[in-house]
């Protein structure tokens, strides 16, 4: 394990937590300012958690430790995935855990672990949230793991580092087709994958619409904050991976402060201009009917499996 | 007679004296003294199977027990593998038996003496050296695994055509391996494997083909792949829990031994050549849609035991994806990917072994609890059965591919071998030629889509069965009243948790053992090498690639830990204000239900509902039937008294393809019953004529 890595073990699980909320809260203050409307400040997020915290747990009945444990769950799954990825430095702290599937799989674990909750509570609720999260992740994982062969079929590799690594020695990788087409992929995916809309609306509590909402009904106090904290977190986390897979340019490559700071900023200045578009976005957008999203998410699998065909025909 | 011999030798004596045993015993200590027994035997074939991979070979040959041909056993490292796997299957399932046959009027005598002669010959077929053994070891296992599927037809009707279904299948595909391994031996000396490995040498490549497709019919028929799966999905879920065990997680694997005997070893060099490509697009192709449609089929079904019956057939179409990977691999001249990739499929043989036994033992639980295998009736099972809980979760994770579950591993080595197979890719050779770029490039997408589609719908059809299943409140009055089960089948499951935990954490225990199958399995065009092991980190020999599943799930384990303190530190300093309850415990609260009083267990989700939006999207594939009865009022037609909404979703495959066959054969049968009309004159004649035609037949062809 070398220096680097272990400069970013510490400063990017650090950063993440930190600035994820910010992150949220920058998001909806650019929307409502797009809307008009004068926001609550980039700190809410954090107002909020601060006073989630403040409240006083509660087990809602009839729950058992599956409900108890799966905000814990995913914040450590969310949690493994900022330390051993490459968002910072080029090196990773736990090189032979940072695999672009091991990663995939470690986020859909999250996933998989707030769903099983939901379907603790015995409310309908919590079964429909559940149920639609499954959907739209039996849809989003595949389009995630072939839009990552795609990526690391030529690289050899799918070690995140090795990717981003070759990224940087051959920047001219990204304007091909296979990168391109990867990547739009990975944009749906991600969109999918954090609840932002058209697929989810973060912002609803209307029954007909909730997907992730719908899951984590009953979480109230702490663990909602815990909830909310590994929701930011995943969003920063994706838009992290997105930023670094395809433009790495400022992720320190040496273990020096200075590098490290430089790194830090690029992440910030990428992940906050990634949330800014999308937030943007949203405002022009409605929320597609449940039943049209696989239809997005089939488009983005067929856009991934091309960029794998292209990869091999342009070999 | 070295410790291999010692092992198989010891596994059929124990057998043997099992089923006897089981013959002569009275019916009260008949289940724990087979179950011992059979226990015992599988512990043998274990013993055997490890000593053969630790590379002591056993050759032993009794022409005297069979006529005309004789029996030959030989187990290399290959076979030493799979009978390591059955054997373990055997204890865990035979441990979980001695409790599940005494609750379950299982203690017939029957049953009892079949169930270990069943585990003997699982064993000896991949210990067979000649054409005529396997087929002889082969019809017994489908024999004896027959009559344990019908154990309980006299309790439901669906055994018997569960039984029916499996008795066709399994002979037609007997037929077809028949067909292609006689027409194999044609070609050689004598029947013996030696001989025809030499034969493979000179056979002609039309004749390699049409061996190489008959037993892969034969062979693909007994694991369960599509379009040859309808009788998995009935016999699996009717058989007892144990037997099913048994059936999904051991006997299917040898389906895959011997696609890999005949397809690699037998054939051997008949499969280097460019001709022999399209056998491994095939297979590929196979395994490809298995998967897809096999996870698609349980992420639908309500059925517990259907739905695990139809993820074996998934998991079975991943390892034909990995076995079809590495015969394009090894004819394409590249023995380093060719060895990862059957390395991969044969890891996912063992992890699918350890996973699926667990999980059929645990629905064995459920049923031995509530008496039925309904996930829409079951829910809230996790107080009453904690471990049995406990455990199908393990299990649950373990099949849907997630870390730190059993199959990611297997799943990540083969999509390692998938990627490496592009020419630039930084891999250990070049490739020539452009037909086989295209081969490639047209292949690899669509595994790749395979296994990432099956991935994500497992995903789903597991959090189905253990959310639905055993979270939440119990939905039938049958799930009200279940209770643990009793400790030995707590201990069956245990075994099989053991092995599970095992596989995920630490797989680089098994590499050896794999490696050396490997490369019994290959021929110079297999590298043997899939993977170098590290105790802890999984690296990848000759291509770039590490993993370690266990820091993996050390890592999680401290980040939920770390999480954990984290929050109680900020929450107990932001609570000092006296916020928290006397005790500082959590207080529990009322769910919401929208102040419409508490909210009843009808309510709830089912597995119907959970999985109707997937339903919904791949509604184009599963074409499931929906009838609408709409009863009126006597008085009014305008005024409803009642609708009936039902929905099923059959096999589509299966509908397509076997209705019109069975339909075909019905009506054969009915024409045929105005022949037969009962008069003794009339037979006499149908007998006369046709001894007259075959004369005739015989002077004119002379």
């Amino acid at each position: 394990m070398s220096a680097l890595g272990w400069a970013g073990g510490i400063t990017q699980p650090v950063l993440i937590v930190a600035g994820s909320p910010v992150l949220v809260g920058m998001m909806r203050q650019v929307r409502a300012r797009l809307e008009g409307r004068a926001g609550p400040g980039i700190a809410q997020p954090w107002r909020d958690l601060r006073k989630l915290f403040g409240k006083e747990a509660i087990t809602p009945r009839g729950t058992s430790e599956v409900f108890r444990f799966a905000p814990l769950v995913q914040v450590a799954t969310v949690g493994v995935v900022a330390v051993v990825a490459p968002f910072i430095t080029a090196a990773s702290a736990l090189g032979a855990v940072a695999d672009l599937f091991a990663v995939v799989a470690l986020l859909a674990l999250g996933t998989v672990a707030l769903a099983l909750a939901g379907l603790d509570t015995a409310t309908a609720f919590g079964g429909m949230g559940a149920s639609r999260e499954m959907t739209i992740i039996a849809l989003v994982e595949p389009t995630l793991l072939v839009a990552i062969f795609a990526l690391s079929v030529r690289v050899g590799s799918t070690n995140l580092t090795d990717i981003v690594s070759a990224t940087l020695r051959d920047p001219a990788r990204m304007v091909s087709p296979v990168s391109l087409l990867a990547a739009v992929a990975l944009v749906v995916v991600v969109v999918a994958e954090t609840g932002r809309l058209p697929v989810d609306n973060p912002s609803t509590h209307l029954e007909l619409t909730m997907v992730h909402e719908a899951m984590v009904l009953e979480y109230a106090g702490p663990d909602l904050a815990l909830v909310e904290l590994a929701a930011a977190m995943r969003l920063s986390v994706f838009l992290g991976l997105l930023a670094n897979l395809f433009v790495p340019w400022g992720i320190a490559t040496t273990a020096t402060p200075l590098a490290v700071l430089v790194g830090i900023l690029a992440l910030a200045v990428k992940v906050g201009l990634l949330g800014a578009a999308l937030a943007a976005g949203e405002v022009f957008l409605a929320k597609l009917r449940l039943f049209r999203v696989p239809e997005l998410l089939a488009g983005s699998f067929l856009l991934a499996l091309l960029a794998v065909a292209a990869s091999f025909f342009l070999a | 007679m070295n410790l291999t011999g010692v092992g198989l030798g010891a596994a059929v004596v124990i057998g043997v004296c099992t089923a006897l045993l089981g013959l002569v015993l009275p019916s009260r200590a008949r289940p724990a003294a087979v179950g011992v027994g059979t226990a015992l035997t599988g512990a043998a074939g274990v013993l055997a199977g490890a000593a053969a991979l630790a590379g002591r070979s056993f050759t032993v040959a009794l022409p005297g027990v069979l006529p005309l041909s004789g029996v030959e056993f030989a187990l290399d490292a290959l076979g030493g593998l799979f009978v390591a796997v059955t054997g373990a299957v055997a204890v865990a399932a035979s441990v979980f038996a001695i409790g599940y046959a005494r609750s379950h009027g299982l203690g017939a005598r029957g049953v009892q003496v079949v169930f270990p002669l069943f585990v003997l010959a699982m064993l000896l077929v991949p210990a067979a050296a000649s054409v005529g053994t396997l087929l002889v070891c082969w019809e017994l296992m489908a024999l004896t695994s027959l009559l344990l599927v019908l154990a309980e037809h006299r309790q439901r009707r669906e055994v018997a055509a569960a039984g029916r279904w499996y008795a066709v299948m399994t002979h037609l595909g007997f037929l077809a391996i028949l067909t292609g391994l006689l027409l194999f031996a044609a070609h050689a000396t004598d029947d013996s494997f030696t001989a025809l490995r030499q034969a493979a040498q000179q056979l002609p490549p039309g004749v390699g083909g049409a061996v190489f497709v008959a037993t892969l019919i034969g062979f693909g028929s007994k694991a369960g792949v599509v379009p040859l799966h309808a009788w998995l999905p009935r016999a699996h879920p009717e058989a007892p829990s144990h037997v099913s065990a048994l059936m999904s997680a051991a006997m299917v694997n040898l389906g895959v031994y011997g696609i890999i005997r005949v397809g690699f070893d037998l054939l051997g060099f008949s499969m280097l050549g460019a001709g022999a490509r399209w056998w491994w697009l095939l297979v590929l192709g196979l395994g490809a849609v298995s998967a897809v449609y096999g996870i698609l089929q349980a992420a639908m079904s309500t059925d517990l035991k259907r739905l695990l019956g139809y993820s074996t057939t998934e998991n079975m179409g991943l390892v034909l994806v990995g076995l079809g990977a590495a015969g394009l691999f090894a004819s394409l001249g590249q023995p380093v990917l060719a060895g990862l990739a059957l390395g991969a499929a044969l890891l996912h043989v063992l992890n699918h072994a350890a996973f699926k036994s667990l999980l059929f033992l645990a629905a064995g639980s459920v049923l031995h609890a509530t008496g039925t295998r309904d996930l829409d009736a079951l829910g809230g099972l996790r107080t009453a059965m904690p471990v049995t809980t406990g455990l199908f979760g393990l299990g649950a994770l373990g099949a849907s591919a997630l870390p730190p579950g059993t199959a990611f591993v297997s799943e990540w080595l083969l999509l390692q071998a998938l990627i490496h197979g592009l020419p630039s890719a930084g891999g250990a050779s070049t490739l020539t030629g452009t037909g086989t770029s295209t081969a490639m490039a047209i292949a690899m997408p669509v595994a790749v889509a395979a296994i990432a589609l099956s991935a994500g719908l497992a995903v789903a059809t597991f959090v189905k069965a253990f959310g639905v299943g055993f979270l939440a409140k119990p939905r039938s009055a049958q799930a009200e009243r279940a209770h643990e089960s009793p400790p030995s089948m707590l201990a069956g499951m245990g075994l099989a948790a053991i092995a599970c935990i095992a596989l995920a954490l630490l797989p680089t225990t098994v590499l050896p053992a794999l490696s050396s199958a490997v490369a019994a399995a290959g021929t110079a065009a297999v590298g043997s090498h899939p993977a170098e092991a590290g105790l802890i980190t999984l690296r990848l020999a000759g291509v770039a690639g590490v993993l370690s599943p266990l820091s993996l799930a050390v890592a999680l384990l401290l980040g939920a830990l770390l999480t954990a303190g984290l929050a109680r530190a900020v929450t107990a300093r932001r609570q000092r204000g006296g916020a928290l309850g006397p005790g500082g415990g959590r207080r529990v609260a009322r769910l919401w239900d929208c102040g419409g009083g508490p909210l009843s267990a009808r309510m709830e989700y089912t597995a119907t509902s959970f999985a109707e939006p997937l339903q919904r999207v791949f509604d184009d594939v599963v074409a499931p039937e929906t009838d609408v009865d709409v009863d009126h009022h006597v008085e009014s037609r305008y005024l409803v008294r009642a609708v009936e909404y039902r929905r099923r979703v059959p096999d589509r495959i299966e509908r397509r393809l076997y209705q019109p066959i069975l339909d075909g054969v019905a009506w054969w049968g009915r024409v045929g019953r105005g022949v037969a009309s009962g008069s003794v004159h009339r037979y006499l004649g149908y007998g006369f004529y046709t001894v007259c035609a075959a004369l005739l037949l015989l002077a004119l062809a002379r």
